[in-house]
């Protein structure tokens, strides 16, 4: 792929155009996912746990099936009962027999809101009804929530067939301890004998949903021919058809899975939850079934992100240059196995060129609804603990915080962690940005407190296939396999125009149903516009090959003597002939005379997607009488390789901010004695809204990633994972004392000032 | 010959903590019989869950990955994401 970015040379990359969805957006037109009909379409509708952990002795559909206007019930008996499998299809690896029985309890309800039964009825009241006469006999069992007492001897324990792995001998006994895993570099005690000064923290941070919008919804159909049908909001059409089919045993070219408008994903939908449910109860009822979650069914029953617990060491000499890190790590993984541990390890000292690390990570199951990916899964919370543990070195060490992050700071031929040796990267040019910045050097005042953190995620590649079709007019699709979440219409459009040399309102970005482009794998890990821009522009500039070749064809010279310049054939010299330019559209009106139409589709698995860094600068004020923490100034600064849309890679940033400040001040599950939650809605779980946030300023740096022709890097994940620490140093700073626990909510800012002004008994 | 490193534990069963060996491979697909051949079990967890980074540059799945004699290839974790 070859690198055609120069910044110089383009004339529509970096520009701002309107967004291709904007108007449908803002006028309501767009179609989400319960927003989607299909002809006969009845209600569908979940039976969930109202108990923590508890077996299922018997489940008695018969009252229900009895009243008039249900189609049909399903509980696990309906579904195939998988074996144990593992994959790598969304966004992470899935064992899909845990993946089928988070979608519908088999035996146990492992946390509540646990899927036990689902109901097809004519009606929305009707199949509420129908619930209510479904009896299910349970035997409660004794929960666990906390993923440190998950871990204690004599937890109660999820799964009787889990074993942790990574441990030497393989244990004998259950554990509720999925997995154990360490990275190491170097020699940490060695590392720690040569430290000056040596900070140790603990520690905890509260599971966090990705509260997007958009509540999960679909509309499902098993046609009599087995043909079955889908349109649901994901973050990849292609992952709901995988796993549909596993999960339902159906070959994947009997399903066609139609993507909707998404409100929203974050990585929260890339899994599945309602449509193998509405297949199945479709299969039943012999009609479409439509199924939407209400917002208490996605904070009961689907993905938040881990909440953990990490102790952390770092050590370093008297000058600032740290000789030694150290970290344990424990992720809440929900019910099922799969939290992102192996990403928080890896991340949390990624930003550093550091000789000496040891990183000891454990993914533990607990009762709680099985994670989800969340925006750079992992990272936020291991940079958390480490970026705040750096502050308070800087801090110790009397050294300005940017400058200690210099003075380590990771670049070119830096080895990581987890052992990869860092290409180009843009850490040190966020850090410059970040320090000149005039936020860095703008006063406080009284209670106010500046905070800075930084943070690095990997970002991805992966499968994706786009097309580019030039319509009679000239006009021109865009076609790609990747749902829309964060702009890449745009950002397609704009990398096909830029090497069409067309104006980019004269492309249409198309993204349409899994029978009508090739594979792609979901729209999350920052991989589209880097992953999927790859397979457009290949098409784009196969397309440009077969406009050249019309062109000479036309002309009837070589295609040799043929030059592709700002949207038109020319004479590639004098020799060619005197020949006035072609442009697209004279060359598209003779299609048919040329060879037929003019289009190309490219599949790639794109590999080499650069890493992200970013640095977060952030001012905050704390009330003391109430502890209420106000953001006052906000700067993100991060190196995005090369903005195609720059307002839509601000949105990102700003973003990204925003969720990570929700995580740090406000958002947490609250769970009651019984294991259940208290506070599933929008009212008792707190996220930011727009009155709570200062205008976040997105600054770009571009150190272009030469694997992508435009040297795109990804840029959506980047952004969650400084803003906790920053405003964590920020609080630090305003009230003098570091808030060990997420959220740092008022009652907790609150009573940790009070703690400090209480005399210390024991000293 | 290229250089294979194992930075994280998950693959340490396999290789009963040895976390570098040359091998003669000249491409990813042929270094998984490789790596099989010398620790059983290995080859097929790498290319079933395991990411390689060669040289730096990180790649999920690529048969055709190309390993210098001088390379340096880093056995981790596939990364997802959200």
């Amino acid at each position: 792929m070859t690198f055609i970015g120069n910044k110089s040379d383009l004339r529509v990359v970096g520009t701002r155009p309107v967004r291709p969805d904007g108007v449908d957006k803002v006028t309501g037109r767009a179609v989400f996912g319960a927003d989607a009909i299909m002809s006969g379409q009845i209600t569908g509708k979940v039976l969930r746990s109202p108990h923590a952990h508890a077996r299922i002795v018997s489940i008695d559909a018969s009252k229900a099936l009895k009243l008039a206007g249900v189609k049909a019930v399903i509980t696990a008996a309906d579904l195939p009962n998988i074996a144990s499998e593992e994959a790598f299809v969304g966004e992470g690896p899935m064992n899909f027999r845990d993946l089928s029985l988070n979608c519908m309890a088999r035996g146990k309800a492992l946390y509540e809101g646990h899927a036990v039964a689902a109901v097809a009825a004519m009606t929305d009241a009707i199949a509420d009804a129908a619930l209510a006469l479904i009896d299910v006999k349970y035997e409660v069992l004794p929960h666990v929530i906390d993923v440190e007492e998950a871990m204690a001897p004599g937890a109660p324990i999820l799964h009787d067939d889990l074993f942790t792995a990574g441990e030497t001998p393989k244990p004998t006994k259950p554990s509720n301890v999925a997995k154990k895993v360490r990275f190491t570099i170097g020699d940490v005690e060695a590392g720690f004998k040569a430290a000056d000064v040596i900070i140790e923290r603990r520690y905890t941070t509260a599971p966090v949903h990705q509260a997007y919008i958009e509540p999960h919804a679909c509309v499902a159909a098993w046609a009599a021919d087995g043909q079955c049908t889908v349109i649901s909001s994901s973050q990849g059409h292609f992952m709901i058809r995988s796993y549909c089919a596993k999960l339902l045993g159906i070959e994947i070219s009997n399903i066609r899975v139609v993507p909707a408008e998404i409100g929203g994903g974050f990585g929260g939908k890339t899994l599945v939850y309602l449509e193998p449910l509405a297949l199945a109860l479709s299969k039943k009822a012999g009609r479409p079934v439509k199924m939407v979650m209400t917002r208490e069914d996605v904070f009961r029953a689907t993905g938040p992100t881990s909440g953990a617990a990490i102790e952390m060491k770092v050590g370093a000499t008297k000058d600032g240059k740290i000789t030694a890190a150290q970290a344990v790590m424990k992720y809440q993984a929900g019910a099922f196995p799969g939290s992102p541990i192996n990403p928080g390890l890896m991340c949390a000292f990624a930003m550093y060129d550091l000789a000496n690390v040891d990183v000891l990570g454990y993914d533990v199951v607990s009762n709680r609804p099985k994670v989800a990916a969340y925006r750079a899964p992992g990272a936020p919370m291991a940079s958390f603990a480490a970026e705040s543990t750096i502050d308070d070195l800087a801090l110790k060490l009397g050294m300005d915080p940017i400058e200690l992050r210099m003075k380590n700071a990771a670049k070119q031929g830096s080895k990581t962690a987890y052992g990869v040796t860092h290409g180009v990267i843009g850490y040190e040019e966020v850090l410059q940005a970040a320090k000149a910045h005039p936020h860095w050097s703008a006063p406080l005042g009284k209670n106010q407190g500046r905070g800075f953190a930084t943070g690095f995620w990997f970002n991805i590649g992966g499968e994706s296939t786009g097309a580019v079709f030039v319509n009679e007019d000239g006009t021109v699709n865009v076609v790609s396999g990747s749902p829309d979440i964060g702009g890449s219409r745009a950002s397609m459009v704009m990398m096909a125009a830029e090497v069409l040399g067309i104006d980019v309102e004269k492309c249409r970005a198309v993204i349409p149903d899994t029978s009508s482009v090739g594979f792609t794998n979901v729209t999350g890990g920052s991989r589209v516009t880097y992953a999927t821009g790859m397979a457009v522009t290949q098409a784009a500039q196969a397309v440009v090959e077969d406009l050249k070749k019309r062109a000479a064809m036309i002309w009837d010279i070589s295609p040799e003597a043929v030059e592709w310049k700002d949207g038109e054939a020319v004479p590639a010299g004098a020799n060619a002939g005197g020949f006035d330019p072609l442009p697209l559209a004279a060359i598209a009106m003779k299609s048919a005379k040329t060879g037929g139409p003019i289009g190309s589709e490219v599949s790639v698995n794109a590999q080499g997607a650069g890493p992200g860094f970013g640095a977060h600068i952030c001012d905050i004020e704390v009330d003391p009488e109430t502890g209420h923490a106000t953001i006052l100034r906000y700067t993100a600064v991060q190196d995005v390789g090369r903005a195609i849309h720059p307002g839509y890679v601000e949105g990102q940033i700003q973003g990204g901010a925003a969720q990570g400040i929700g995580w740090a001040l406000n958002e947490e599950y609250i769970y009651n004695k019984k294991g259940l939650m208290d506070n599933a809605g929008f009212l008792d779980y707190r996220i930011p809204v727009a009155s709570d946030l200062p205008m976040i300023e997105a600054v770009m740096v571009e150190v272009p990633n030469t694997r992508h022709p435009f040297g795109v890097r990804g840029v959506g994940e980047v952004p969650i994972v400084p803003p906790m620490a920053a405003v964590g140093n920020a609080i630090r700073g305003a009230i003098g004392i570091r808030m060990e626990h997420l959220p740092m909510s008022p009652p907790r800012i609150r009573a940790a000032i009070d703690g400090a002004k209480m005399p210390k008994a024991a000293e | 010959m290229a250089k294979v490193v194992i930075s994280g534990s998950s693959c340490h069963e396999f290789t009963h903590g040895e976390t570098e060996f040359e091998v003669a491979a000249t491409t990813f697909r042929r270094l998984i019989p490789e790596l099989e051949a010398r620790f059983p079990g290995l080859g097929t967890h790498v290319e079933e869950y395991m990411a390689v980074a060669i040289d730096g540059v990180i790649f999920q799945d690529a048969y055709d990955a190309q390993l210098k004699p001088e390379s340096e290839i880093v056995l981790i974790p596939k990364i997802g994401a959200g």
